[in-house]
């Protein structure tokens, strides 16, 4: 091997790679392969040709597409489909001896919720899961990244994957964020700069004091968001921060000292070559609203929504027409005051224990718009359980929130927790697509203080006006 | 999988940006097994009026002379989004084999691949041309050649395309990977045994 510098994400996909062929094309090892309820199609194909899992231990499943929010009963999920796909999860790891955190189990949660949360994302790692926002753990200074169900038969029966190297891009962002501003606004404000294709086909490497400085939960919504940049898995080098979070979780390795010598190692080298290189500055950032049907659609709450003629090209404009007539908005119409239907907090993006913290901030003492439907979906049962011996749940409910039981809920609404046609929904969650909250439910996407902010005030507002209130 | 090898066929235009796999199958449609027939979920929602099961007759997909349309060509990004296998089955089910976008979501591209739907990338230009001309011809044909790698449009040109030259020979041999890789055991065994000594150092 040469002493060429390396990023981090070459250190560990030279450290993974079981072979390259001739064409480029490299035989990955995985470490860690999380699974979930939406991906019975994979064990199905398994059987089909009478194979099996190549390497259980390094298997861990949990349900939480389809499992109910307002109850913690198998025999309570009403769509009987919904039901026997938490079943069938629950089967298939029991018959091939996988660690199944299924529903009532203390750690039941979103699988990338859990997936930190019991140390089962570690740095230096290869991490898959039959889901797009996989690239959540690259927080921790994994490669982590989402497949389809194919892959994920395949790597249930290989313990590999067939992938050819993705460019590397890194995303500096230097400067301190405002007060009011968090990681949902950094990663909502690099999508809007760079576009929701900006980084396809590259592994992104955040880097720079603003994202040094955050919070691994920060740090987690950030990368949980690289895919919506079109980006193949989004990183952050381990530090202090990462290893003080790791400390003593359950699934945190045995020879602590060793580990923690070897991510050290982890880090890109300095010097070390990116394909693309963009940057931000972190003193900038506002508070954000997306207005459109893609992620990149996103302004500071300032903002007014953009017309049509302002778009680059036929096809832009032919879109924007079409998001503006979908969402029910007006070019000009400004952010500040565009009154809500829904406030739904929760979702692998923004559910962990920070941002219910900065969604009770804003909630303290402050009363749910009349007319507002409030949802508090918390990302799993360690964060559910801190959240009430902290007392957030007495917040929450004092404001006119519901406060319910951890699954992806509103985020895809497979699980029937959706939002009617026509319903303004201030989101926390990572995709505002057409349809996705429910057919015709128009989605923005916000950080958890300024969800809380929209539905104390019934419309969107400068979360900051209001801290500025309770100081 | 079905091998794809060349493949002359009606185009239907989609010209626009970001279009999702939420788009292409809504999350409501993903609880089913593969072996259910997944044509009906394919723009579920955009092929209908908005809150009802009407046709929405200005959606490409509902307007006749494109009905036998087997190659899809689309906005930049297309497939964007969650990494739901259903789209690609949902597009596969409907007749599709083949999609061109100046870019695609790179999970779809990887689900597209591995099912026999061939996702073709071509400059921005070269794609606006070729919507220009089936708009202005529907039912006009398109021919997709993976073995020479080059899309001939309705007007005569043609544009050349690459594609990952080992998803190129899986999918014109409709091999699948799994049955390959398992070949390797032999490289994964010995792979895992330095792998792990590393591990516990
Ligand atoms: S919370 Fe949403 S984005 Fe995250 S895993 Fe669940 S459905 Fe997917």
């Amino acid at each position: 091997m040469s002493d060429a510098p390396r990023t981090m994400f070459e250190k560990i996909w030279d450290r993974h790679r079981v072979l390259e062929r001739e064409d480029g094309q490299t035989l990955l090892y995985v470490d860690r392969h999380l699974m979930h309820d939406g991906g019975a199609v994979a064990f199905d194909v398994l059987r089909k040709r009478g194979l099996k899992p190549r390497a259980p231990e390094r298997i861990f499943a949990v349900p939480d597409h389809y499992v109910p929010t307002d109850s913690r009963k198998l025999e309570e999920i009403r769509d009987p489909r919904h039901r026997e796909l938490v079943e069938k999860l629950a089967r298939n790891t029991a018959e091939h001896g996988i660690r199944n955190f299924g529903l009532g189990d203390p750690n039941q949660g979103i699988v990338h919720v859990i997936g930190p949360e019991t140390g089962l994302s570690q740095p230096g790692m290869v991490m898959v899961c039959g889901d797009s926002h996989t690239s959540t753990h690259g927080a921790l200074g994994a490669l982590a990244f989402g497949i389809g169900s194919t892959e994920v038969a395949h790597v249930l029966a290989t313990q590999t994957l067939w992938q050819r190297k993705p460019k590397a891009m890194r995303i500096t962002v230097e400067g301190q964020l405002g007060p009011g501003v968090s990681a949902k606004d950094v990663i909502l404000a690099i999508i809007a700069k760079i576009g929701a294709a900006g980084a396809t086909g590259h592994v992104i490497e955040y880097a720079g004091s603003a994202i040094t400085s955050l919070s691994m939960e920060g740090r987690l919504t950030l990368c949980n968001m690289s895919i919506e940049a079109g980006g193949r898995a989004g990183m952050v080098a381990p530090d202090e921060t990462t290893f003080a979070y790791l400390a003593g979780r359950p699934y945190a390795p045995e020879d602590w000292e060793a580990a923690v010598e070897r991510w050290r190692a982890l880090p890109s080298d300095p010097g070390a070559l990116f394909d693309a290189e963009v940057t931000l500055d972190g003193d900038a950032i506002e508070p954000m609203v997306t207005w459109g049907n893609s992620p990149e659609d996103a302004l500071p709450i300032g903002g007014v929504v953009p017309g049509p003629d302002l778009a680059a090209d036929a096809e832009r404009r032919e879109m924007m027409a079409r998001m503006l007539d979908y969402m029910g908005l007006a070019p000009g119409t400004r952010l500040d005051g565009l009154p809500v239907d829904r406030v739904f907090i929760g979702s692998c993006t923004n559910s962990r224990i920070e941002d219910l913290r900065a969604a009770a901030a804003i909630a303290r003492g402050r009363k749910v718009a009349e007319g507002v439907e409030a949802w508090v979906v918390p990302g799993s049962e360690p964060v559910k359980r801190q959240a009430e011996a902290e007392g957030l749940h007495e917040v929450f409910r004092a404001a006119g929130f519901a406060w319910r039981e951890p699954g992806c809920s509103m985020c895809l609404g497979v699980n029937g927790d959706i939002a009617p046609p026509g319903t303004r929904v201030a989101s926390t969650s990572n995709r505002n697509f057409m349809g996705r909250q429910g057919p015709g439910a128009r989605t923005h996407l916000v950080s958890p203080a300024m969800a809380a902010a929209a539905a104390v005030s019934g419309h969107f507002t400068d979360v900051r006006r209001l801290m500025a209130e309770s100081a | 999988m079905e091998a794809f090898t060349r493949l002359d066929s009606v185009a239907v235009p989609l010209p626009r940006p970001n279009i999702d796999t939420d788009q292409i199958i809504p999350g409501r449609f993903l609880s089913r097994p593969r072996e259910v027939d997944h044509s009906a979920f394919l723009f579920h929602d955009a092929r209908r009026l908005p809150g009802t099961e009407e046709p929405n007759p200005d959606f490409p997909l509902n307007q006749e002379a494109y009905r036998p349309a087997r190659i899809i060509v689309a906005g930049r990004n297309f497939a964007c989004g969650s990494s739901r296998e259903s789209a690609v089955w949902a597009l596969f089910d409907a007749g599709f084999r083949c999609a061109i976008a100046p870019s695609f979501g790179d999970i779809f591209r990887n689900n597209g691949m591995k099912n026999g739907l061939l996702p073709v990338v071509l400059p921005a230009e070269a794609v606006a041309a070729l919507i220009a001309q089936i708009e202005a011809a529907p039912g006009a044909r398109v021919t997709v050649d993976l073995v020479a790698l080059t899309v001939t449009f309705p007007d005569g040109t043609v544009h050349g395309f690459e594609v990952d030259p080992f998803a190129r020979h899986c999918l014109l041999e409709g091999l699948d990977e799994i049955g390959l890789t398992l070949s390797l055991e032999d490289q994964i065994a010995a792979f895992e045994r330095r792998f792990g000594r590393e591990n516990s150092r």
